[in-house]
């Protein structure tokens, strides 16, 4: 593996190599809480954050997306003729973001990237696009990152990864475009032995901060016909308002809605995030809304992240344990409790 | 507060061995520091997780829309003014309620505690002669209790339940010498582009995952205008018009409901201060027509009152 220390005062400065290069992402403190954006400076990065209150799943599927444009203008040679709105695909560096956020990418791959279908506005920014990771020497008490398949020093969904030894940081490049962001940096020196070990030590104490919660394995191995069947739902239901606030910040959740909105003779096609709680999400053309109560909007989105995706997929669960939503539901609803009763061994009714 | 748990199963246990309800809704003890969450007791099973602590922010009257079984529910002074809006607006009816009230010492801020900590993760946390004790790794602070009251609660003039069939505790001293409004009249006193500005800024982290709604116990429209379809009311984007356009008519829908529990702050995940909007409301109801919402159970409230003797011109 190629790697290189970067000692804290020398890091601004390769932050401003970077943004010299590329547009350049990261943590930024608005506020009341962090949120990925993209930085106007180099010190407005900060790398003390635990997690952002939202996923960055924004900076690849943005909350609403001018996808199209159309001019309804009479006279006008190309009314009506549907044309991709422009869109900033420049070269771009995602600079600590959490591994577990950066899994997620690949999770939502599998929806947005397949063999058959290919979405060119996913595809085309995350081709785009360098995930320089920070590996989470501390998790949070609501993380629970190793029950669901990754971990908090995972490189897997990343092109490099920062870990913070305390008067530097140590960057591991991951794959070919991160070796080339490593080789391409001034100021690196090697890493002694004895880092190479302070890491290790590093990654097993965070590991074992975190306690494993449920197993996934579990809930793939239930019927799935019982578990959708199954008593406890009236129970985890009862306390939902039904707001999306979980899918929203979920940065696993990629459902959207499109929508057309037309002003004068200019229109455009929209795509917006969409989610699962909200009635109108599945309400049909006919007036028919096969998920009509909240018990089966709460099912949904417990059983498509947990039982569904598993099945269809074979690569896990639909969650990379970030805790967001574990955080922030405004009635305490735990996604770690509920697949817990998910994977408890008899889930039949009475 | 805590001891409102005991009190609270006892009440529940009684009641459904009765007969008297079919079920009770009150809260369980939460996962994390500082949350609870609403719970449905339908048997003395479950009676055991009832709990209550400074942590019960959320207003419980929301879950009562058009039941049509029989409910013991837990209500402090908020949530019991809001049963009066649901009693008023016919979402539930009298007979099918047994009230178990609570006065109120006020619900804790858990965003400017979280705020307080600095990023240090909270485990413990214990209340004792109006301290908040928080304690996690290597930490351990004292605060005044009274200092992190949710912001609602700290100018709250209703502390103890307006309408109850038992009360569980003794009447609390109600606040007296608070001003609820000087945060509205700073905004009145803007002038219209500082004060367009102003709520720009408010509203500009808003990702329309409407929380402040569905938390809010006045929002129980069959179909919300938010998910009228056909036409399409109100555009989804978070662009300024459309936030803008969304956060306005929620504030005006609520106007002379909202009983200013504070359950939609409480809910936002990005920490919208929406009261702003809905204070402004409740101050000029209360100067228009002398009313507060959810305080009188047997009088109509203004906003939905037609007399013929109405003084002004356009309603005739």
């Amino acid at each position: 593996m190629m790697e290189i220390y970067i000692a804290k005062e020398k890091f601004p400065g390769f932050v401003e190599k970077l943004m010299g290069q590329q547009r350049v992402f990261g943590p930024v403190f608005q506020g009341q809480y962090h949120e990925f954006a993209e930085l106007k400076a180099s010190d407005e990065i900060d790398l003390s954050y635990q997690n952002t209150r939202l996923s960055p799943k924004g900076l690849f599927h943005p909350h609403s997306e001018r996808m199209f444009q159309y001019s309804l203008a009479t006279g006008d040679p190309e009314a009506g003729i549907v044309k991709e709105a422009p869109k900033d695909y420049s070269p771009r560096v995602i600079l600590g973001i959490r591994p577990c956020d950066a899994k997620a990418f690949r999770l939502d791959d599998a929806n947005f990237d397949t063999e058959t279908i290919k979405d060119p506005w996913w595809t085309r920014r995350r081709a785009s696009t360098i995930l320089v990771g920070l590996a989470c020497n501390a998790p949070c008490r609501s993380c629970f990152c190793t029950s669901v398949g990754t971990g908090p020093f995972d490189p897997a969904g990343l092109d490099a990864l920062l870990i913070d030894v305390g008067t530097g940081y140590v960057l591991q490049a991951v794959t070919d475009k991160g070796k080339e962001l490593a080789a391409g940096l001034a100021g690196g020196e090697a890493v002694a032995p004895a880092m190479t070990e302070q890491v290790a030590q590093l990654k097993q104490a965070a590991e074992a901060q975190l306690t494993i919660q449920f197993d996934p394995k579990a809930i793939a191995d239930q019927n799935m016909l019982e578990l959708f069947n199954a008593a406890f739902w009236d129970e985890v239901q009862f306390s939902c308002i039904n707001c999306g606030t979980c899918t929203f910040l979920c940065p696993t959740c990629w459902c959207f809605d499109i929508q057309d909105e037309v002003c004068n003779d200019q229109g455009d096609r929209l795509r917006i995030w969409d989610s699962c709680m909200f009635p109108l999400f599945t309400l049909h053309g006919s007036g028919h809304n096969p998920r009509n109560v909240k018990l089966q909007r709460v099912r949904q989105r417990f059983m498509h992240k947990l039982k569904y995706y598993q099945d269809k997929y074979h690569g896990g669960v639909a969650c990379v344990g970030c805790g967001r939503c574990v955080k922030s539901c405004p009635v305490n609803i735990d996604i770690r409790e509920v697949a817990r009763l998910m994977s408890a061994s008899c889930v039949c009714p009475a | 507060m805590q001891a409102y748990t005991e009190k609270i199963q006892e009440a529940a246990r009684r009641l459904l061995a009765d007969k008297q309800v079919d079920v009770v809704i009150g809260f369980r003890k939460g996962t994390l520091p500082f949350m609870n969450e609403p719970f449905l007791a339908k048997n003395a099973d479950q009676v055991r997780k009832l709990y209550w602590d400074s942590n019960c922010g959320i207003n419980l009257a929301n879950y009562l829309s058009k039941r049509t079984d029989r409910v013991a529910i837990v209500a402090k002074g908020c949530d019991s003014r809001n049963i009066v809006v649901h009693l008023l607006e016919y979402q539930i009816k009298r007979e099918q309620l047994h009230i178990l009230g609570i006065p109120c010492q006020g619900m804790l801020d858990r965003r400017r505690i979280l705020g307080a900590l600095d990023g240090k993760e909270p485990v413990g946390v214990t209340e004792k002669d109006g301290r908040v004790l928080v304690s996690g790794a290597g930490f351990e602070v004292a605060l005044d209790r009274q200092e992190y009251l949710q912001e609602n609660c700290a100018i709250c003039t209703h502390r103890n339940p307006v309408i109850y069939d038992e009360l569980l505790g003794e009447p609390v001293p109600e606040q007296t010498e608070v001003d609820r409004y000087e945060d509205v009249r700073l905004v009145e006193a803007m002038s219209a582009e500082q004060r367009w500005e102003y709520f720009d800024n408010l509203i500009k982290t808003c990702i329309r995952c409407y929380a402040c709604r569905n938390a809010c116990p006045v929002c129980f429209c069959p179909t919300c205008f938010v998910d009228e379809s056909r036409p399409q009311w109100v555009g989804k984007t978070i662009d300024p018009t459309d936030t803008r356009t969304f956060h306005f008519l929620r504030a005006y829908h609520v106007a002379g409901r909202c009983t200013d529990c504070g359950s939609c702050e409480r809910a936002c995940p990005v920490g919208i201060k929406m009261r702003q909007f809905t204070k402004k409301m409740e101050k000029d109801i209360k100067e228009l027509y002398g009313y507060e919402a959810g305080v009188v159970p047997d009088q109509r409230p203004p906003l939905d009152t037609y007399r013929p003797d109405d003084p002004q011109q356009f309603i005739k």
